[in-house]
């Protein structure tokens, strides 16, 4: 079957700290990908790198056979690879509704249209009016959203990637930092994707990733250390060790 | 239901891009005084330019994020590109000199956009105060074209449109700068409420993020910078039309500094804010000239210390606080009853 | 040639004093203070006064006009510039320009705005060569005074305790605030040695830069361009930049006088361009 999206041989040095090794990674189109490992293995750094905010110092990633390792990060995005971060990076003073208006508008090519009032085509507004109802966000999109509380501002943060309409979604520790009480808004959103659109999400929570994912890739010091169906992994003893830190030969 | 939502929707974002009253009472207000204040011309010519000048600084500063410490530069070349088309005959009808210089002043932005991409702001504030340095001494250093420190010498203007013939007390000028402020004004305001705008301000707040959906962050950031250099040389123009001169302190740096004053002043983010700050900054500074003819630099120093030690935003609050007054009052007096759009990016 | 190259390595030892300060406070306090040269200036006001009306000695008005500039540095800290750490770079920048406006007003006010000079000692005028290059007697008091100081400075930075602590708040103020070191004070004390430093470089500068009120704005570039290419995380860097800087401008006004100025501000946009943290900074400073 054809990976959507693969990497091949992928490194990332910092210095003399080796983030990411040799990493050939391969995601199935459609696939619930989980990327796990304990802190520091490099989790954050692979996203990173897969859209192009850092560089890798060597090896290629490709999106549908492409290689796009020279790419620029808003090209990926133009490709249909989009992204949550881990802390939120929203647009303080924007309100949910120019938010995911302006990621519709770029992704239809109108964003640099100077002439034109926003929200003077309908088609646009129509899906930012779905999207928000989608995420629960209809009675906050006048707000300003840095006075949204967290878990609302989280959805927005979901939400803002949706609205791309990626074919791939890379999704970092989307209920991190969120209360308990609105975990399962976040979880039934991610849940509810579309079932074409290809996910990799890293997650600590353990309970998320086996009740999501349907393939598991395990991260340790930047090096893919096991990979395969949830419950391989979970069965797997060098798994276990890894995360209780037990001493195990590399 | 939802299509009702969607009605909603698309009426408040329409609702929020239409002209306010208290903009209607503004610009009625500048057109009253070509005919009530005709004694006032010569400083109210000043205002405009100096406010379209502002507005500039606004375009890249307010919406885009970034800090610029020689804006000057793009004025100067304006300034300079005026009075030479005037002077050598080169292009005589002034407003069509006033858009040769403009795109003098765009050229210049452009080539410099990129500096201004990457870095820092400390790195942005460096690489802007070294362009119009630059500038400056260039200026200064072909005195032949540019008459050097003494300043170019022996520019007449042509009437505008050939009809309208520059008078000693500023009528004409003051209507034309007027004019001009206007026509701009209004092509800013357009452009800021575009989609095109909303990138911008998405820019500024996390530029980051902006990549991640899609936005050509650079492309972008070019485009305005080159569209405010543009507006900063038509200021300069402007200038140099209304007094026939160019010298070399058109480039300065306390031209800069003096700018950042107007833009803080009147706050940024919200277009109005350069305007605004033009006219008090233009006052005060005649007023304390009046006092202290040599020392008003004294003066505007500590006002600028003031603001910043109350701070900006809290300034920023009061002139926001006279602002909504004057709302409340305008809308008690016309009887409406309709709730009043808060304009985006509120003075910050 | 040989005696631009001194000319120039006089002229950058000069800057690298002048400007080691602001290099220091930015990269202590992150803090963009434009009116730098204001102290400076103030330092070579205060040597003119006592030099030329109250009949000091020229050697004894250096050292007072460091210590009176750093008093006021000290004065200004505590009650001014406190304020305004927290607040962005524009704001700062801001403030600064509106007490360089201030003080170059109050000067002019105060003491005219023609140019000043101080009175040298006759021991210091003229020059001698040595090996066919011309050794001006007061450059080469420049490149004396500011080696030691330079070889000073470093040796505060490595060797003493108030060096390490500074070294410490430098790289995290917050960490080492957890370590008891009183950063406050550390900036406190620092920021009133920079500013005295730049006292020391007005007074010494004065008879190679020339002293009037527009001193603050005419080499606030200088200074900006000294920090950018050097960095701020060392000592060094500002150091080697000021070399540079200053062999390049004598260089340059010597051989090429109609593009002379050019040459420094050029360099600055590259080296900006190639490496915006400077030529010598760590890749995590700011």
């Amino acid at each position: 079957m054809a990976a959507v999206l693969e990497t091949v041989g992928l490194e990332k040095h910092f210095g003399g700290l080796t983030a990411v090794a040799g990493l050939s990674l391969k995601i199935e189109k459609g696939a619930r990908h989980a990327l796990i490992g304990p802190n520091g293995a490099g989790k954050t750094t692979v996203i990173n790198l897969l859209t192009g905010v850092l560089r890798p110092s060597s090896g290629r990633i490709l999106l549908e056979g492409e290689d796009i390792t020279s790419l620029e990060s808003y090209r990926r995005v133009r490709r249909g690879l989009a992204r949550t971060f881990q802390i939120n990076q929203l647009f303080l003073d924007l309100t949910p509704l120019e938010t995911i208006g302006l990621a519709i508008s770029e992704r239809m090519g109108l964003g640099a249209q100077w002439w034109r009032v926003v929200g003077s085509n309908p088609v646009v507004v129509e899906e930012i009016v779905e999207i928000l109802a989608r995420f629960h966000l209809t009675d906050a999109m006048y707000e300003r959203t840095g006075n949204l509380p967290y878990g609302k501002q989280r959805l927005l943060e979901i939400a803002l990637a949706i609205a791309c309409r990626p074919r791939v979604l890379l999704l970092d520790e989307p209920a991190a930092g969120v209360p308990d009480d609105e975990r399962h808004e976040i979880l039934a959103t991610v849940a509810a994707l579309p079932a074409d659109a290809t996910v990799l999400l890293i997650e600590h929570d353990m309970d998320i990733v086996f009740s999501f994912a349907d393939r598991i890739s395990v991260l340790v010091n930047g090096a893919l250390f096991v990979d395969g169906p949830p419950e391989e992994v979970a069965r797997d003893p060098r798994v276990k060790a890894v995360y209780l830190g037990e001493s195990l030969d590399a | 239901m939802s299509s009702s939502v969607e009605d909603q929707v698309a009426h408040h974002l329409a609702a929020r891009a239409r002209w306010r009253p208290l903009e209607y009472v503004f610009w009625l207000a500048a057109v009253a005084s070509v005919f009530l204040l005709p004694g006032r011309h010569l400083i109210l010519t000043e205002i405009a330019w100096l406010a379209l000048f502002a507005l500039s600084l606004d375009l890249i500063l307010g919406y885009a994020g970034i800090i610029s410490l020689g804006h000057a530069a793009f004025f100067g070349v304006g300034s300079y590109a005026g009075a030479l088309l005037a002077k050598y005959g080169i292009v005589n009808e002034p407003v069509l000199a006033l858009l040769v210089s403009g795109l003098c002043a765009a050229v210049l932005g452009f080539g410099t956009s990129f500096l201004v991409l990457r870095g820092s702001d400390l790195t942005r504030l460096m690489v802007t105060l070294g362009v119009a340095l630059i500038m400056r001494e260039i200026a200064n250093q072909i005195p032949q074209l540019t008459g050097g420190a003494d300043g170019l010498q022996g520019v007449t203007v042509a009437p505008i449109l050939g009809m309208f013939d520059f008078d000693i007390f500023g009528h004409v000028s003051y209507v034309y700068c007027l004019t001009v402020l206007f026509v701009f004004f209004v092509l800013a305001r357009r452009i800021v409420y575009s989609p095109f705008g909303l990138s911008l301000r998405a820019i500024k707040g996390n530029s980051l993020r902006a990549s991640s959906i899609g936005i050509s962050v650079n492309a972008r950031l070019v485009a305005v910078y080159t569209l405010a250099a543009f507006y900063a040389g038509v200021a300069g123009a402007l200038l140099a039309q209304t007094t026939a001169f160019a010298s070399l302190d058109v480039f300065s740096f306390e031209r800069s500094a003096d700018l950042l004053l107007v833009l803080i002043i009147g706050g940024t983010g919200y277009l109005y804010g350069g305007l605004i700050g033009a006219v008090i900054f233009k006052l005060m500074q005649d007023w304390i000239a009046n006092l202290t003819p040599q020392y008003w630099q004294f003066w505007i120093g500590l006002v600028l210390v003031l603001i910043v030690l109350v701070g900006r935003d809290r300034f920023g609050s009061w002139t926001g606080g006279v602002r909504a007054l004057a709302v409340r009052m305008l809308r008690r007096l016309s009887g409406a009853s309709a709730p009043v759009p808060v304009p985006p990016g509120e003075g910050r | 040639m040989l005696t631009i190259l001194f000319d120039g390595i006089a002229y950058g030892m000069l800057l690298f004093v002048l400007a080691c300060g602001l290099s220091v406070t930015l990269g202590l306090m992150n803090f963009v203070n434009l009116a730098h040269g204001s102290f400076a200036m103030a330092g070579g006001y205060i040597t003119l006064v006592l030099v030329n009306r109250a009949g000091v000695p020229f050697f004894a008005g250096l050292p007072i006009a460091f210590i009176v500039t750093a008093l006021i540095g000290a004065l200004f800290e505590r009650t001014l510039y406190v304020h305004v750490y927290n607040k962005s770079h524009l704001d700062q920048v801001l403030f600064t320009i509106g007490l360089v406006f201030m003080s170059v007003a109050a000067v002019d006010y105060v003491m005219g705005s023609q140019q000043v000079f101080i009175q040298i000692p006759s021991v210091l005028q003229g020059r001698f060569e040595i090996f066919g290059i011309g050794v001006g007697r007061y450059r080469l008091l420049i490149i004396a005074v500011c080696g030691l100081l330079t070889v000073g400075l470093q040796l505060i930075l490595s060797s003493t305790r108030f060096g390490s602590r500074l070294r410490a708040s430098v790289d995290d103020a917050r960490v080492a605030r957890g370590l008891g070191i009183n950063v406050n004070a550390v900036f406190t004390l620092t920021f009133a040695f920079g500013s005295g430093l730049a006292g020391l470089g007005g007074a010494l500068g004065a008879e190679i830069l020339g002293l009037d009120p527009t001193f603050p704005l005419k080499y606030m570039v200088y200074f900006l361009i000294v920090v950018t290419v050097g960095g701020t995380s060392s000592i060094t860097g500002p150091f080697v930049a000021s070399l540079l800087i200053g062999v390049a401008d004598v260089a340059g006004k010597y051989y090429v006088p109609k593009f002379g100025a050019f040459v420094i501000y050029t360099i600055m946009i590259i080296v900006l361009l190639l490496r915006p943290q400077g030529l010598f900074a760590r890749a995590t400073g700011k």
